[in-house]
């Protein structure tokens, strides 16, 4: 296990953490490094100006090239960065974008689940109630948070925490980043199922705005578990899945090894979920990936936070819920006929069903009433 | 989702040329059918192969495959619940020819062009062939003792019961009908699967479209019975089938959310005994009650009475 670094005092990724596809970014940085530091010895010595605007040239060459490799990364890529060790997780945001946050402890049953971490914070001026999945950063916190795998008393302690702040009309936000919930003994035990299927039903009938964000992995049940939502963003480079690359794998091919296949076979990045209209927007990371510039994501996250919030903050709380079934309510992809044909308009460019009644009618051959 | 590795084994079929197994223990009655003699069940030919005789999961016990099937796949001599096509649940359970089936004409497509091993909907196609079903639920209206009521039900050997857009959209609109027209609900569920991975996002999204509309359907007052069978996991079990205001099981049903395979690959500790079965869950508080096979129709008429004026 390597050691962990916190990202926002360590802007240079350890060794440790380098991904294979990132290998020509690190050797323009340190072509970029060297010419600094000749820089520094060259002060104001002849060729020092020369050097100046070679370190321009590279420095813009060195975005240019992060832009690059990050605008066209495999599934199995994204996936990688996703799970990035340096990745911000939701303590990082709250450090960065958040004030005043007041944490909540525990599920009022069982215990306190460090993976989901809950409480009151300042957005800005607005007041919000943060739900968020939390992965650990050094390994004493990733052994408590089980790297981000919540126990049914996490989700409970989410739950807890929301009906509390549906009762003030204190937005939402959820920050999901979890490979999913907990596969253990006590988690089924307490009832991991049931509590996630709990949340599901509430948080689809809770009378405040819900602003969703999967800032990292959103892995099965266990991201949907904090995932209904108004509005439901991804950042660049996360994934959201029925299953992960691996599990998937594993089923198809019996062997994890072909996990880059079935990432790819799964269709989980933000670009194919908001093709298939499930997200409704993706956050863009600065070059390179948020694991590089924590800040920078930081940025992009909270104006999407605060953007989504001004858009659904005077809608009356009727409406709001009528919207939030029908978002939900319309994803699936399906055939019938006779006699019309509902989905996919176009193959391969499905998209989620896109007919925006309100009430969906019931099809032929539905019941008359008696 | 995780997806159970392999499915409990239902009914097995032995070659019938080979007659019973060495050892075995048969009444003598049975020892003189021919196999000819067999004839399956509609719809259920799938859950019973060709072959007169069989062996118990439960007590090892060679069995004589029609007494099995008249006992509605109940082992007679242990009641080991074998499992039981979705047709043949609602012979059992619903008044005769009650059922009217609604929105049978949804089927599935394929919205991320999966391809593993094949197509996906070479698949579903086989899978269609094979079962006589267009997908794994069935859903509609009909009577239980005279008490009409919306039905559902997940057929555990469709693609393993797994919940893609057609179940997610055929039990969603059921439970939305179900609450327009003020009637109960009950839905049986069978999925070893949990969320269908062939579709993807799309299965999982259902998690959410059924938990919310019976969110809606209980806040309009509804009564909605939940009846697991084995096995019930993944994203079915953490979605509309542990949402019951009751909730059922049959003996010995494999009910979670994690497939024991995978809690022990995490774990790495021996599981314990009965673990994640239905009366480890009524151990645990997360069921109501434990009905076998027989006495399900009746438990259900008598829950249905509480709450039917
Ligand atoms: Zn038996």
């Amino acid at each position: 296990m390597p050691p962990a670094t916190n990202p926002n005092t360590n802007t240079k990724p350890a060794n440790q953490y380098r991904l294979p596809f990132e290998a020509p970014i690190f050797e323009m940085e340190a072509r970029l490094l060297e010419l600094e530091a000749r820089q520094a010895q060259a002060k104001g010595a002849d060729g020092a100006a020369g050097l100046t605007d070679q370190i321009k040239t590279v420095r813009r060459e060195l975005v240019g090239l992060k832009r690059a490799i990050f605008a066209n990364l495999s599934p199995w890529e994204t996936v990688q960065v996703s799970r990035h060790q340096l990745r911000p997780q939701s303590r990082d945001y709250l450090e960065l974008i958040f004030d005043q946050f007041l944490e909540l402890h525990g599920d009022r049953a069982v215990g306190d689940d460090p993976a989901i971490v809950t409480g009151f914070a300042h957005l800005g001026e607005q007041k919000v109630m943060f739900v968020g999945h939390q992965k650990g950063r050094d390994l004493a916190e990733r052994t408590a948070c089980n790297f981000g795998c919540a126990h049914p008393e996490g989700y409970r302690k989410a739950l807890r925490a929301m009906k509390l702040a549906a009762r003030h009309r204190l937005p939402i936000i959820c920050l999901i980043d979890t490979p999913g919930a907990y596969p253990g003994i006590q988690a089924e035990e307490r009832g991991q199922a049931a509590i996630i299927a709990e949340n599901l039903m509430a948080m689809s009938q809770l009378q405040t705005p819900i602003v969703c964000v999967v800032i990292g992995e959103g892995g099965s049940g266990g991201a949907l578990g904090i995932g209904i939502g108004d509005r439901v963003g991804m950042l660049e480079h996360s994934y959201y899945s029925v299953i992960s690359p691996e599990g998937c794998a594993t089923i198809l091919w019996k062997t994890a090894d072909r996990k880059d296949r079935a990432a790819e076979a799964l269709k989980m990045t933000a670009k194919d979920l908001l093709r298939f209209g499930i997200i409704d927007e993706i956050i863009e990371e600065p070059p390179g990936g948020a694991h590089r510039d924590p800040r920078g994501a930081a940025v992009a996250l909270k104006g999407f936070l605060s953007r989504s919030l001004r858009k659904i903050a005077e809608i009356p709380a009727d409406q709001l819920l009528e919207h939030r079934y029908q978002k939900f309510r319309r994803i699936g992809a399906f055939f019938e006929d006779p006699p019309a044909e509902c989905v996919p308009p176009d193959s391969p460019g499905t998209e989620a069903r896109a007919d925006s009644d309100p009430v969906t009618p019931p099809a032929n051959g539905a019941p008359s009433p008696s | 989702m995780e997806q159970l590795s392999s499915p409990h084994a239902d009914v097995r079929t032995p070659d019938p040329a080979a007659g019973p197994p060495a050892g075995a223990t048969l009444p003598m009655a049975a020892n003189r059918s021919a196999p000819t003699d067999h004839v399956p069940l509609p719809h259920a030919s799938k859950k019973v192969p060709e072959g007169v005789w069989m062996r118990c999961d439960g007590c090892s016990a060679t069995l004589f495959r029609k007494e099995v099937e008249r006992n509605r796949n109940v082992c007679p001599q242990c009641d080991h619940h074998f499992t039981r096509a979705a047709r043949d649940r609602i012979a059992d359970l619903l008044d005769p020819d009650t059922f009217e089936e609604w929105y049978a004409d949804l089927r599935p497509a394929d919205p991320l062009s999966f391809n593993d091993r094949r197509p996906y909907p070479d698949r579903v196609a086989a899978e269609q062939q094979r079962t006589g079903l267009n997908e794994a639920a069935l859903v509609g209206q009909g009577f239980i003792k005279g008490i009409r009521l919306v039905f559902g039900i997940t057929d555990s050997g469709f693609i393993m019961g797994s919940m893609g857009s057609v179940v997610g959209e055929k039990l969603t609109r059921a439970i939305e009908e179900a609450t327009r027209l003020r009637l109960p609900l009950v839905i049986v569920s069978g999925s070893g699967g949990g969320a269908r991975m062939h579709e993807g996002i799309f299965s999982l999204m259902q998690m959410a479209k059924t938990s919310a509309a019976l969110a809606r359907y209980h806040a309009a007052g509804g009564f909605f019975i939940s009846v697991l069978t084995h096995p019930t996991m993944g994203g079915v079990a953490a979605s509309f089938a542990s949402l019951g205001d009751v909730i059922l099981a049959e003996p010995r049903a494999l009910i979670g959310f994690a497939g024991p395979k995978v809690i022990q690959q995490t774990v790495r500790v021996k599981l314990p005994e009965g673990f994640q079965r239905s009366e480890f869950l009524l151990e645990h508080g997360f069921i109501d009650r434990i009905v076998h096979r027989k006495d399900l129709r009746s438990t259900l008429a008598q829950l249905l009475n509480y709450v039917t004026p």
